[in-house]
């Protein structure tokens, strides 16, 4: 038996979730149950049905190069920004 | 790990999970969340899957074409939670068949409603309005659960709900507009599930004392889903001229509601397999595993 995890998209042009997962022998019965599960409704547009272990997945985000540049909060404008104001002689204006 | 380690990790999770963090199966779990994950999530599949039991026996004796469609709709949705449910267990580690052998040998539980008898088409109204509506509080609430693969199912599960409850009402409001019989059959039945309803959530526990809580795989207590389901539901069922059977019944000031006790006894009875058709019930299921075994095999090898 293969699981599948099940990906649904709502409506088109919408990203896929992912929704749950069905269990089956092989893709014809998983096609078969994840209509079913997730489709019977007209609730899904489109389903991906993806075997488990196809997907590789990352959890741990290593940060050894500090590449918060990268990120808003790697910039701390304030206390500068005050400095340059002060230099220009235009702080509390 | 040794058992510094594990204690630290393990109340470093315990303090994710009460702020309110989800975590997926991939993620490490700590034995006694997993156990009662498992347990909990269990029960819930196992009362999907029995409870279309009472439903199941008015199939065939539905009124109108359009009721049987609808009912035999309303099974399969149960079924379908059912199946969504049992594959949360099996990727928590406890195999299918493990918990299938565990229902039918009366070591897994499933929820007192599903242990009582369906007596007339009014029970069958009552059952997908106000069971139905008293498990979609509980299910709401897991909307929010710690355990996000859960969360995630959850959210389409109480989806297919809401189209129960409705039609539970309609069924409720075509008997209540219908004939003098017709609408004593809803307040009959109405008689009988009053207090399995009132045990449904479970007795008052503090929510400080439920472990299901404290490791936020509920996220409201057993006495706040009791308050939540007499307060959306006594007004709807008491506007129909339906008579609540309980004469201690009534909203205090402060909008809490008062009731009789509701009787412990009973429940823990019924749950352990002492209802009234608890036994019948099992015994069909054990009898439908194994006259579909034949099914299971050819899949298999397929």
């Amino acid at each position: 038996m293969t699981i599948f995890e099940v990906f649904r998209q709502e409506r088109k042009g919408q990203p896929f979730a992912h929704a749950g997962s069905v269990v089956a022998p092989d893709a014809a019965f998983a096609d078969a149950w994840a209509r079913e599960q997730y489709g019977r409704r007209g609730e899904s547009q489109a389903l991906w049905l993806v075997p488990r272990d196809a997907i590789h997945q990352i959890t741990e985000w290593a940060d050894e190069f500090d590449l918060k540049y990268r990120r808003v909060d790697g910039y701390s404008i304030k206390a500068r920004l005050a400095e340059a104001r002060e230099r220009a002689g235009t702080a509390g204006s | 790990m040794d058992q510094r380690n594990l204690d630290v990790k393990t109340g470093a999770f315990l303090a994710y999970v009460q702020e309110g963090g989800q975590v997926e199966a991939t993620d490490w779990l700590p034995d006694e969340y997993r156990q009662k994950l498992v347990k909990f999530v269990e029960m819930h599949a196992n009362s999907e899957r029995m409870g279309v039991l009472p439903e199941r026996e008015w199939i065939l004796k539905a009124p109108t074409l359009q009721r049987k469609l609808a009912l035999t709709a309303k099974v399969q949705d149960e079924v379908g939670h059912a199946q969504l449910i049992y594959r949360i267990v099996e990727d928590l580690g406890k195999p299918r068949e493990q918990s299938l052998a565990d229902l039918i040998s009366g070591k897994a539980k499933f929820h007192n409603v599903f242990h009582y008898p369906t007596k007339t088409w009014g029970d069958v109204g009552v059952i997908a309005w106000l069971v139905d509506a008293a498990a979609i509080i509980s299910q709401k609430a897991l909307l929010k659960c710690s355990y996000a693969p859960y969360a995630r199912i959850m959210k389409k599960i109480c989806w297919e709900e809401s189209f129960h409850i409705l039609h539970g009402r309609d069924v409720i409001l075509a008997m209540m507009t219908g004939s003098d019989y017709q609408r004593s059959l809803v307040q009959e039945a109405l008689d009988r599930w009053w207090g399995p309803l009132m045990q449904f959530h479970g007795n008052p526990i503090p929510r400080e004392e439920d472990p299901m809580w404290v490791w936020r795989i509920k996220s409201q207590g057993n006495e706040e889903a009791r308050q939540q389901f007499l307060e959306g539901y006594v007004p709807q069922i008491r506007e129909l001229g339906l008579t609540v059977p309980d004469p201690n019944l009534r909203r205090n000031e402060d909008g809490v509601w008062e009731y009789t006790e509701p009787n412990w006894d009973e429940l823990r009875s019924v749950v352990t397999g002492h209802g009234p058709r608890s036994q019948d019930r099992l015994a069909f299921r054990a009898r439908y595993l194994e006259q579909e075994k034949w099914v299971r095999d050819t899949v298999l090898a397929a």
